[in-house]
């Protein structure tokens, strides 16, 4: 760990020290009309001064469920372009967009087409996508590869480097038993990927299904994830954003950090509340308040990300 | 955090700023923040990459969907060759039928779902609202089948002599 240390990299020590101080920058963001609306964990984690760009930062969306007709939301078309208008209005050209997933509801060829139409209305210089389960019904992701999986490898899984963070999209919507599945290939890719890289290195995962067990009884968790962060363990910063529950919610195990996003087509109940995830039918005018997008940004030296959430307006 | 800023507030601003002006000034060390946007690194030997590059003219909705669901129907009662799909549950989850008879699953719920044998022996396309998938059992057996979307949906079919 040593060896390859960053010389502009704090110690866990300093950052420690750093947070303590970063108190009253926080206290100036939030004088200044920057309302950080979730900071992930504790003491360790403080937000970035507003006025510095970031190292990085990228808005997710996710489940926008197009070719979805019910009550649940009458146009999911709709909603999906005011949330990628929104992307565009953030005042600043975001690095990337993930979408965590479920971009169609039936994969059908009409579907696909659309919204990677759709997609192409963001101004970002760079979309990726993982796939949902809605995006593999019938084919094991055949047609989610030939719209969206150029340039990725096995089932649809791939790996960059931007601005000193390690990204890995990950596919486990596939060969599903009874939760989210990865699988030997993908898992060996997993070691072998991260195998080279220093343990300092900020980790970010995405994927549709929660990679830790939300709510196993309605298929929200993924059978091997627990091997697959196991690779990950080593890293001191690991962030782990999925899709598929509708709704937002945020687990820290260990060194890893999960947060499940919203979506842009309809609501699904809390884990539990009723007998099903089915969609909910809000009354009138309330489904805006359930839908949102995400920004996510990470400063050089911290250790947790910082992520907003903004309901969609 | 902000919730936690105990008593900070009784501090002159003047003297937050500084503190927050020098924190900033030294923590970020020697290194100033990037100006522009940082590039990506798919690898070595990527000649194609992941992803897609965005356009930035968001009034570029495309055409709505045409009708889907391969072989939407009016939903059917429940029969002795009938499976419902509703609440995320096949019922009956257990159906007795002789060897030759074609059994009809119809979604009723909002979420699509699918039928796929466990032996891969039979697999529907994605069922929407209302839509059907039928299939004719040959064999006599014991047929467990998931819906595929929401594998914790579990059905079987026992087909007999």
């Amino acid at each position: 760990m040593t060896a390859e240390r960053d010389p502009h990299t704090m110690t866990r020590r300093q950052l420690m020290r750093h947070s303590a101080w970063f108190g009253a920058a926080v206290v100036l963001t939030v004088a200044g009309g920057e309302v950080i609306s979730h900071v992930a964990g504790s003491a360790e984690t403080a937000n970035a001064a507003a006025t510095a760009r970031p190292t990085l930062r990228f808005a997710q969306i996710s489940d926008s469920h197009i070719g979805f007709t019910g009550t649940a939301n009458a146009n999911v078309a709709g909603t999906f372009t005011e949330a990628i208008n929104q992307v565009n209005g953030l005042g600043y050209t975001p690095d990337f967009v993930i979408h965590t997933g479920d971009l169609t509801h039936l994969s059908t060829p009409d579907q696909f087409d659309q919204v990677k139409q759709m997609l192409t209305g963001l101004n970002t210089p760079h979309i990726f996508t993982v796939p949902g389960e809605h995006d593999s019904i019938d084919d094991g992701g055949e047609k989610y590869r030939q719209a969206f999986g150029a340039g990725t490898r096995g089932d649809g899984w791939y790996s960059f480097d931007i601005a000193g963070v390690h990204i890995i999209g990950l596919v486990n919507t596939l060969h599903l038993t009874k939760l989210g599945h990865l699988g030997a290939d993908q898992l060996d890719f997993i070691q072998k990927d991260v195998a080279p890289l220093s343990s300092d290195t900020p980790i970010i995962v995405f994927s549709h299904i929660p990679l830790f067990a939300m709510y196993p009884k309605w298929g929200w968790g993924t059978n091997d994830a627990t091997q697959a962060l196991s690779y990950l363990k080593r890293f001191s910063s690991v962030t782990c954003l999925n899709g598929h529950v509708h709704q937002l919610f945020t687990k820290t195990e260990g060194n890893v950090t999960f947060h499940s996003g919203t979506t842009t087509a309809y609501p699904l109940p809390h884990p539990g509340d009723g007998p099903a995830p089915k969609p909910i039918t809000l009354p009138a005018g309330k489904l805006h308040d359930a839908l949102g997008i995400r920004e996510v940004s990470y400063t050089k030296g911290q250790q947790a990300l910082a992520l907003k959430e903004q309901t969609l307006q | 955090m902000s919730r936690h800023h105990r008593s900070l507030t009784a501090w002159p601003v003047a003297a937050v700023a500084a503190a927050a002006i020098l924190l900033v000034s030294g923590c970020s060390g020697s290194r100033p923040a990037p100006q522009g946007p940082p590039s990506v690194n798919f690898g070595s030997g990527a000649r194609t990459t992941p992803g897609m590059t965005g356009g930035g003219s968001a009034s570029a909705s495309a055409a709505p969907p045409s009708a889907t669901g391969s072989s939407a129907a009016p939903s059917a009662a429940a029969g002795p060759n009938a499976v419902n799909i509703t609440n995320f549950a096949f019922a009956p989850a257990a159906l007795t039928v002789p060897v030759g008879t074609t059994v009809t699953w119809t979604n009723h719920d909002e979420e699509p779902h699918t039928v796929v044998a466990n032996d891969n022996s039979f697999h529907s396309p994605g069922l929407g609202s209302n839509a059907t998938y039928s299939y004719t059992f040959t064999t006599a057996g014991s047929f467990g089948y998931i819906c595929s979307i929401h594998p914790f949906m579990h059905g079987t079919v026992v087909v007999t002599r």
